[in-house]
């Protein structure tokens, strides 16, 4: 049952917000597309030069990119990259060659640069656009249940207590906590950015799906560029309005036009989805810390509205924090690996994606229905750009509840101004407000439980050894005595009452019961996916673990909150 | 010409008030009536002459409604409860720059900070942490330097550090306050600046204890270099860069405060040495001195944090567990000996 802090009638689907699909932000943007990518284009390019001040440094800024681009279509080519990147990124580098020779004629010599600066920044605009197109969104919406009901009946049948039971829906499954019917109204008074946690690569279907059921218009989502690698996904997340970003592309031109395209659909309304993370947590805990270029551009965004009011466009942005919780992350074995194998040397690496092609996909729903496991989103308490509550009509609270105008935030001597310093720095607030929601909003579940206490445990009773000869550890030294288990389960029960009763973190119902319970129902639930039993009770009734790297995994769930104090 | 707000007539904030006066017209708080009077009418307050420009004012929603730049520079007892009050009559397009050398403790309830052992970071805010957790500002900066009031008063050369996070709030500090023999340096290490202010009191106090004794200067010397050492310390443990203890808001600031006889927190170690009592001593200083309060919360944070601190301890054995001076000078040249130096380089 959905349950929420705001008194929403508990539901599975809820009402559309907007019952005419036409009048969704999403679909108003992809209907003038032309229109909007001339001036996206536009924009980007004049953005660029703004930022690169001087004719010179903006060759320079042309000659970076094509270097980087030259090495990654060497390095890491993929298949949906078009076939004449290679030509084109040739003809660039002749060009700039031509300059350098042509010198004499400054005012020509100019012009081609201004001129390669356009073909770039349209080349990239062009891949980077998605259109939403109101067909398939209506298929999607309509086929997903019918398919995944197909599947659940499907997997019920191995279970035969289903038989008897209810036909269960995919939506029961997937159940939605917190603020759901303040966000539902924030939707209709401003731009809604939806910022998750990210621990799996199935999150933006699941988020997609959720704001489906909560009623709420489709929201304008960047999807890495390597999933559009399987065509029949590619044709389905095109149309969806999935926008496209690809973490190979490094070089500024890139990152100015992609910000650009992130800004400009914020400023017409487009509610979005950003990962803030930026990719899955290789670690299993929460995020620590988020990437801020395309959070970055909400304050752009909300800055370019206050200056210049447009009579049919929402002016305020909101952000919505949204916590996902699972049993099990499909692909938490790679994760955690590729997490261990970086700890010490901070690096960054190209992700080496394999996406949820259907197969994939298809096993975790699988898992889900007929291991009646549950995915919760708890969708944390919406707040302006500055950390503030809302009122319903959208209006920015302080902490006495009176209205403040947020728009003097940009203020500097009486008028709103831009300064990108002052930005960035509001951009790192932010962060911290959604970290912050992040730790307050995550719902403990009974399988993150057991695995933090279990590797507590061991963790306190081996401390002689260093990390990683914990991992190590011999499979008779990983043995628990299941009485000291439950102990230490009820102790951090106690403890996480506390938290959950002064709003740190919530509590599932899965751990609404008494310690026995509860350590049954997280050792049956623990990453039930995984071939290795995360944990297990002996034949002789102790807790053990067969794998400690994913132990650890979902015990980092937990990690932040200063548990390990009381094991 | 652009309206500055000075909160808070102390020493200190008259000197501000009045170099804020070569650039601005100046604004400035003050609760009494008969101190604004003093201001407005006799020009004169804290033995330093007032500039035509700054007028008093006991009412804090008329500072608000004419400022945007705000400076406050009341004494961390009543900064919380100044906020408090002046909290309502802000917006966001507000701009404060503190000078207040204190800290703020959020005790567990029911506890005094006298019974306090150990305190962590989250346990205790910076000013400008009060300023944004009591307010809806969010651009905030911190004063801090080598900066006696009368020495400023005198139109003494000198340099000051402004700290923000906000490159546009360094810009509006150094724009209202640079004159001719007053310079402005700037710093994104707001805690670190903010710490260094508020840890230098304490050796202020040992400081003056040395000169009471008249152990002369290579003491005072050692003490100094020791000293500076303690703040990168505990300042690490608290998140502070360190840069900004080598500057003029760490180093330079404990050079004047230890080597001032007009220092407030000086005198409390002096009188300590002549053999008065703290009780005493308190009861005759008309403005607060920071360094016996900072003395407590400085051992408690160091003890959270397990930060070597030999002379921070002595001074709080000394203030607050009625030890001998002479015993606990005695005990601090027995410590262990380390490397020179030793706290410029571990971690960097």
């Amino acid at each position: 049952m959905a349950t929420s802090d705001d008194n929403l009638q508990p539901k599975f689907m809820y009402e559309p917000v907007i019952p005419d699909i036409r009048q969704w932000p999403i679909y108003e943007l992809s209907r003038d597309n032309k229109h909007f990518i001339q001036q996206y284009v536009a924009q980007s390019k004049a953005q660029i030069i703004q930022r690169t001040k001087t004719i010179d440094a903006l060759e320079d800024t042309i000659a970076k990119a094509v270097y980087l681009e030259d090495r990654r279509i060497k390095e890491s080519p993929w298949k949906i990259d078009p076939p004449d990147e290679k030509a084109f990124w040739k003809q660039i580098k002749k060009n700039l060659l031509n300059y350098s020779q042509n010198k004499a004629n400054l005012q020509a010599a100019e012009n081609d640069i201004y001129n390669d600066l356009d073909n770039i920044v349209n080349r990239y605009a062009q891949e980077i656009v998605g259109h939403f197109e109101i067909p398939y969104y209506r298929f999607a919406a309509k086929f997903l249940p019918i398919f995944f009901n197909r599947l659940l009946n499907a997997a019920g049948q191995r279970n035969w207590q289903r038989l008897f039971g209810k036909n269960l829906l995919i939506t029961e499954n997937i159940l939605l906590r917190g603020h759901l019917a303040e966000i539902r109204n924030l939707c209709t008074k401003g731009t809604v950015i939806v910022v998750p946690t990210h621990h799996s690569n199935l999150d933006s279907i699941l988020v997609g799906w959720a704001i489906h059921c909560l009623g709420l218009p489709a929201l304008l989502y960047g999807a890495g560029l390597n999933l559009f690698n399987s065509k029949p996904v590619a044709h389905f997340m095109n149309r969806l309005g999935a926008y496209k970003i690809d973490r190979r592309k490094k070089n500024t031109i890139y990152l100015e036009t992609l910000k650009m395209y992130s800004r400009l659909t914020l400023q017409q309304g487009a509610h979005s989805l950003f990962f803030p993370g930026g990719t899955r947590s290789r670690s299993g805990q929460l995020e620590t810390q988020l990437k801020l270029g395309l959070l970055g551009t909400a304050f752009d965004a909300q800055r370019l509205n206050f200056m210049n009011p447009q009579p049919h466009h929402p002016q305020k942005i909101f952000v919505v924090p949204l916590v996902i919780s699972y049993h099990f992350v499909l692909e938490a074995a790679t994760l955690i690996h590729q997490h261990l194998k970086s700890v010490g040397k901070e690096h960054y690496y190209i992700d080496k994606y394999y996406f949820p092609n259907i197969s994939y996909g298809l096993k975790f729903f699988w898992k889900l229905f007929s291991q009646q496991s549950k995915v919760w989103l708890s969708f944390g308490k919406p707040m302006d750009l500055f950390g503030h509550d809302l009122d319903p009509e959208g209006n920015s609270l302080d902490a006495e509840g009176k209205i403040i105008d947020i728009s003097r935030y940009y203020e500097s001597k009486g008028s709103i101004v831009q300064d990108v310093q002052r930005d960035n720095e509001y951009t790192r607030l932010l962060s911290q407000h959604i970290l912050a929601r992040f730790y307050s909003e995550n719902i403990v579940l009974s399988s993150h439980l057991v695995a933090f206490a279990a590797f507590e445990i061991l963790r306190k009773k081996h401390r002689t050894l260093d990390f990683y000869g914990l991992l190590h550890l011999p499979e008779e030294d990983r043995i628990i005595p299941y009485s000291y288990f439950a102990k230490v389960i009820e102790r951090l029960l106690a403890q996480i009452t506390v938290l959950h009763e002064n709003g740190k973190m919530k509590m599932s119902e899965s751990i609404l019961q008494s310690p026995e319970e509860v350590i049954k129902d997280g050792i049956k639930h623990v990453g039930m996916y995984h071939d290795k039993k995360v944990l297990r009770k002996t034949s002789e009734g102790d807790i053990t673990s067969d794998d400690m790297n994913l132990l650890l995994f979902y015990h980092n769930r937990l990690e932040g909150y200063k548990l390990e104090e009381i094991v | 010409m652009e309206k500055v707000g000075v909160i808070g007539a102390g020493s200190f904030g008259t000197a501000i008030a009045n170099l804020l006066a070569k650039n601005n017209d100046v604004l400035q708080y003050v609760r009494r009536a008969e101190q604004a009077e003093e201001i407005n009418v006799k020009r004169f307050n804290k033995k330093q002459n007032i500039e035509d420009n700054v007028i008093a004012t006991t009412d804090i929603k008329q500072l608000a409604e004419n400022t945007t730049l705000i400076y406050a520079m009341v004494d961390s007892g009543n900064f919380s409860s100044m906020m408090k009050t002046l909290s309502p009559h802000l917006n966001p397009a507000h701009i404060i720059i503190h000078g207040t050398k204190g800290l703020n403790v959020l005790l567990p309830e029911g506890k005094t900070l006298a019974e306090m052992q150990l305190l962590s970071r989250q346990q205790i805010r910076t000013m400008t942490e009060v300023i944004q957790e009591e307010s809806v500002i969010i651009r905030t900066g911190a004063l801090s330097g080598p900066n006696l009031a009368l020495e400023l008063a005198q139109g003494f050369p000198a340099a000051t550090v402004v700290s923000s996070y906000f490159d546009e709030v360094i810009n509006l500090g150094r724009s209202s306050l640079h004159s001719a023999n007053f310079r402005v340096y700037s710093s994104y290490d707001v805690i670190g600046v903010e710490l260094a202010g508020v840890l230098k009191n304490i050796f202020a106090i040992a400081s003056g204890i040395i000169y009471g004794l008249e152990l002369g200067e290579n003491t005072r010397a050692m003490l100094l270099s020791r000293s500076l050492g303690e703040m990168v310390r505990l300042g690490r443990a608290l998140g502070a860069h360190t840069e900004a203890f080598y500057g003029i808001a760490g180093i330079g600031d404990l050079i004047a405060t230890c080597a001032s006889t007009k220092s407030r927190n000086f005198n409390v170690g002096y009188q300590l040495a002549l053999g008065n009592s703290l009780k005493d001593i308190l009861s005759n200083l008309d403005e607060v001195a920071e360094g016996i309060r900072t003395t407590k919360i400085a051992y408690c944070l160091s003890n959270f944090y397990k930060c070597e601190t030999p002379i921070i301890n002595a001074m709080h054995a000394i203030l607050y567990e009625e030890k001998p001076i002479k015993d606990s000078i005695g005990e601090l040249l027995l410590h262990k000996h380390s490397a020179d130096a030793d706290f410029v380089s571990i971690f960097e």
